[in-house]
């Protein structure tokens, strides 16, 4: 194993238990500005992750989209949704014991259904040679007639609706 | 296997970025206040040093003994966090800006240019949208209404001129046919895209004032108002930063609008002296900070329902129109010759003439009414 | 060297977390939270299988590219419904939003 390689483990490990662990604050934690802020970190973890495979435009879009813009939303809703800084009473609700043991069930579920899958411990498949720029392929694909561009256009008219949704519900009627 | 020399070269690379920015910060607020003085018939500061050109250490040296208050209930990590998450963005998004071509220095092609990533107009896009939370989480933790008021300003200003932003480097990125930004700058040799885009930039321009909270858009601290919003409750170090953050902001949204629009390093002899491609760079610098601080004694600040009304229904209908006739007037050109490109800035300037007119028509109509 | 068992197992550890934060919290904002870091282990998902499978096709990137576009329209009708019955109710709990109408 090269020195690159163990490099690129170790980050992974960092990224995972970043993501993984300020996920479990964003369930857990009983402030819930808080809980918006751990799930920044969590996003910035899983955008690292993107960076390790190798998905520049994504990592972009992670960042620009999802902590840029999501999670302020969210940090703006929970803003406007309360009264004061302190969050009291219980955060999670009578049945909580049962949602953790559902989410168990799922992880050990998956994790089984993937382990008894042949390609489980597949190595990276090499970046194939040619490839000079791989936003420009992506940007090429999403405009392609013969590949993405309905899907593309579906969801741009998607995020059209919900915008005018969202002012229409959310609009305070005086 | 990661060279040895190249990590040095990144290091004191960065370095560099960051003690010019730095030194950009501390000049820049004697600069604004000698102008803004001479503007205002006054003197401004000229005690300390010669011409004042000590005031920026002596307010350093003021402001790192002050006391440091922290208000009661507040949240103290975010109150801490908030400073620091404002500096790092405005710090970090220089490193993607060429400065240069490539120079020999000790016998070594060194290019000017901390990091010059693919995807480097996007990056820009990144680290501006999280910029906002160093405002928003200092308004929230300080436990004040004024603060909480400002940080929720400028969290909705921030956001809605954000949109405008982006699509005003989508207009560039069209035109270069690129996201890296220093092939932006190489494709304006022939021509600097302020020819072809006069409109883009001055939207550009607007937006960025917006973008970092300066008159005649800065609801966000505005004095008379929300008791300097945001940041009410900072002092001493803390507040230093927040002062440091809008300076270096300012500074770094004024490179980059020079390497969009304004032919970044290009200039007369770059390719015989690549050493004078920062020159040139500070000089466009210079010329916009002027500008901006000229804005600032000139406008008075604009009522918050107009700086929405601004964004979303002047500024983010005309730049839409300005990529359509951007990306129209580049396939004419690829299609029919050349001399077809000179049908964006025309075609481009109809439409900024148009938006005026319509919002000229639309105020007079409203103070019509109120007669 | 990275196995793709690695991201298969931190996506499904992912999931799971936000399962649960959508099963077990009271506040409605923090069970959008939790939908939120389901479709980010979806992503992972996608992104892992495009980079161990077929990197010469972009398929994965682009069924991500959607997945973002369809998180970013659901927060934002989500939050404005929540902000739109905080107006009317003065509470963010899902369990005392009950009614069908009022």
């Amino acid at each position: 194993m090269t020195a690159e390689q163990i490099i690129q483990q170790i980050l992974f490990f960092i990224s995972a238990a970043l993501t993984l662990g300020s996920a479990v604050m964003v369930v857990a934690t009983r402030k819930l500005i808080q809980a918006a802020l751990w799930l920044i970190v969590s996003l910035f973890g899983v955008a690292v992750l993107y960076a390790l495979l190798d998905a520049s435009f994504l990592v972009v879009v992670q960042v620009v989209v999802y902590i840029g813009a999501i999670a302020i939303l969210f940090i703006f809703a929970v803003m406007l949704t309360q009264r004061d800084q302190r969050d009291k009473g219980p955060q999670l609700n009578k049945s909580w014991v049962l949602a953790a043991l559902v989410g168990l069930a799922t992880f050990g579920g998956l994790t089984f259904l993937v382990s008894s899958w042949t390609g489980f411990g597949a190595a990276a498949a090499p970046i194939p040679a040619g490839t000079v720029d791989m936003v420009a392929d992506l940007g090429t694909a999403l405009v392609s007639v013969d590949q993405y561009v309905l899907p593309f256009e579906v969801a741009s008219v998607l995020l059209l609706a919900a915008l005018i949704g969202a002012i229409y519900v959310a609009y305070n009627r005086k | 296997m990661i060279d040895l020399a190249l990590v040095l070269e990144w290091v004191i690379k960065s370095l560099v970025v960051i003690f010019m920015l730095l030194g950009g910060f501390a000049y820049l607020t004697w600069f604004e206040r000698r102008i803004l003085a001479r503007m205002q018939t006054r003197v401004g500061p000229n005690r300390a040093g010669w011409q004042g050109l000590l005031q920026p250490v002596a307010d350093a040296v003021k402001l790192v003994f002050k006391e440091e208050l922290i208000p009661a209930r507040a949240d103290k990590v975010i109150f801490v966090l908030a400073p620091i998450l404002t500096v790092v963005p405005a710090t970090v998004l220089a490193v993607v800006i060429p400065f240069g071509t490539q120079v020999i220095l000790f016998g070594r092609q060194v290019n000017l240019a901390v990091a010059d990533i693919n995807v480097g107009i996007l990056f820009l896009m990144a680290v501006a949208s999280v910029a906002v939370y160093g405002i928003v989480l200092a308004g929230w933790s300080s436990n004040n209404k004024f603060a909480l008021m400002g940080g929720m300003r400028s969290t909705a200003q921030m956001i809605s001129y954000e949109l405008a932003l982006g699509l005003s480097f989508v207009l560039v990125a069209l035109m270069a046919d690129s996201l890296q930004l220093s092939e932006i700058v190489e494709a304006q040799r022939t021509m600097w895209f302020v020819v072809l885009q006069p409109v883009g930039a001055i939207v550009f321009l607007i937006v960025t004032l917006a973008e970092v909270n300066r008159a005649p858009f800065d609801m966000p601290e505005a004095e008379q108002e929300l008791a300097a919003g945001f940041h009410s409750e900072y002092s001493g170090m803390k507040f230093a930063l927040f002062f440091m953050a809008e300076y270096q902001k300012m500074i770094v949204i004024s490179i980059i609008a020079v390497t969009l629009f304004f032919g970044g390093y290009l200039g007369p002899f770059i390719g015989r002296f690549p050493w004078l491609g920062p020159v040139y760079v500070l000089g466009k610098v210079v010329a916009l900070l002027f500008g901006m601080v000229w804005i600032r004694a000139t406008l008075p600040r604009i009522r918050y329902d107009r700086l929405m009304d601004l964004g979303w229904k002047v500024l983010l209908p005309l730049v839409l129109g300005l990529v359509l006739i951007t990306a129209t007037g580049i396939l004419l050109a690829d299609e029919f010759g050349n001399s077809l490109v000179w049908s964006i800035p025309v075609v481009s300037i109809l439409a900024g003439f148009l938006t005026v007119g319509l919002v000229d028509r639309s105020l007079r109509r409203k103070f019509n009414a109120l007669r | 060297m990275i196995p793709l068992s690695w991201y298969l197992i931190l996506s499904a550890a992912l999931f799971s977390i936000g399962l649960f934060g959508v099963l077990a919290r009271r506040n409605a904002i923090a069970i959008l939270m939790g939908i939120e870091l389901m479709l980010n282990a979806v992503n992972i998902n996608l992104v892992s299988f495009w980079r161990y499978g077929s990197p010469a096709e972009m398929s994965g990137q682009v069924f991500a590219i959607i997945v973002f576009a369809v998180a970013a329209a659901e927060v934002a009708v989500g939050l404005a419904l929540v902000i739109s019955v905080y107006r009317r109710r003065k509470t963010v709990v899902a369990n005392e939003i009950d009614m069908m109408k009022w």
